[in-house]
């Protein structure tokens, strides 16, 4: 079972049936298993605001959500995760790609990548950080945390974890 | 007709259903007008209206309204062809189109002007796109809502407010018991 294959085993087996993506080439493996796997609705968002607006809407239909996005994306969402996800107290695991990070090829990417944790510690999100092979290992633990708690959870995978780009 | 007629005139169709209300004035009036547990009010977050509306109506059997407005949809543009592309037969969109920012001082929209949303919800792929005008709204979402096939309906009326107290309740009793009426509804 391919890494990206896991990841998605662990979205089904903690339930999630509702999968939002705005696309990522790191994240391109997880984008296409999910897509394959017939228990989750995979609906791409134009934006990640409006993946997360999907997502409250889903769980309060009942399905359990998550969102795959680019850290870049944290720039743009963070007035919905405060006033949607937050102030209404709800879950939502966002996987997402850490670009910027060692072995980047693109210099721009790094200028978001130094404000991604502080962003996220600034919004007290909880956050993880997929460094070395075998840290998905952890996936199955954090989403269990995130529906018990009830708060956007941040998942951070970096180039080193997915074996450079 | 301004929009608080508009909300007041359809309140009993909404009484039955799921509803999602636009941040703002638009809540703030259908709370005082007709508060329903049934309903979810948005205390924030512009524009997402319709993407919450439309992954509740993707994500269970009964009829969603999202009350939505042209400033809104105008925030959120790409949820037009994010809702053409995922139909949703148990989803109405329903855009009350002043033509005017209302809440924050009625600032016109660019939909008050040269852009048609109607045209633009065409575009985007949405099949079933009906624009009216205000008085005619309560008949054009009852027939929405029995054709139970997706519909944006983009009901035009005049710019203009009335004075609404702002919504206290806490968010995560209006989202308790939103999603209490869920389970009620599709038991």
């Amino acid at each position: 079972m391919s890494v990206s294959e896991k990841i998605v085993a662990d979205f089904v087996a903690n339930g999630i049936e509702f999968v939002t993506t705005v696309p990522c080439k790191q994240l391109g493996g997880v984008i296409d298993a999910v897509e394959k796997e017939p228990s989750i609705y995979h609906i791409p968002s134009n934006k990640e605001d409006e993946g997360m607006g999907l997502c409250a809407g889903a769980f309060m239909g009942g399905k359990r959500p998550a969102i795959i996005m680019q850290n870049t994306a944290i720039g743009v969402t963070v007035n919905t995760l405060v006033t949607l996800t937050q102030f209404y107290r709800m879950p939502l695991p966002m996987l997402i790609s850490y670009r910027g990070e060692l072995k980047e090829p693109v210099a721009c990417q790094v200028e978001m990548a130094v404000h991604t944790k502080a962003l996220l510690n600034q919004l007290n999100i909880p956050t993880y950080h997929f460094h070395k092979p075998g840290d998905e290992q952890e996936l199955d633990a954090i989403l269990k945390y995130t529906f018990m708690c009830n708060k956007p959870v941040a998942i951070l995978t970096d180039a080193t974890f997915w074996g450079g780009y | 007709m301004i929009r608080s007629e508009i909300i007041r005139d359809i309140a009993p169709i909404l009484r039955d259903q799921l509803v999602v209300c636009n941040i703002g004035l638009p809540s703030q009036e259908l709370h005082m007008i007709d508060d329903q547990a049934s309903t979810f009010y948005m205390l924030g977050t512009m524009g997402l209206s319709s993407s919450i509306g439309l992954g509740v109506a993707l994500a269970q059997d009964k009829t969603v309204i999202s009350i939505d407005g042209d400033g809104s949809v105008l925030t959120n543009f790409g949820t037009l062809p994010t809702i053409a592309n995922n139909v949703a037969d148990n989803f109405i969109l329903l855009i009350i189109d002043n033509g005017s920012y209302g809440s924050t001082g009625d600032q016109p929209t660019y939909a008050g002007k040269k852009t048609s949303l109607t045209a633009v919800a065409r575009a985007c792929g949405c099949e079933n796109v009906v624009e009216c005008q205000a008085e005619e709204t309560g008949v054009v979402l009852q027939a929405a809502i029995d054709s139970k096939k997706m519909t944006v309906i983009v009901a035009k009326c005049e710019s203009g407010n009335i004075k609404v107290p702002v919504i206290t309740k806490d968010p995560v009793v209006i989202r308790d018991r939103f999603m209490t009426e869920v389970v009620r509804l599709n038991a």
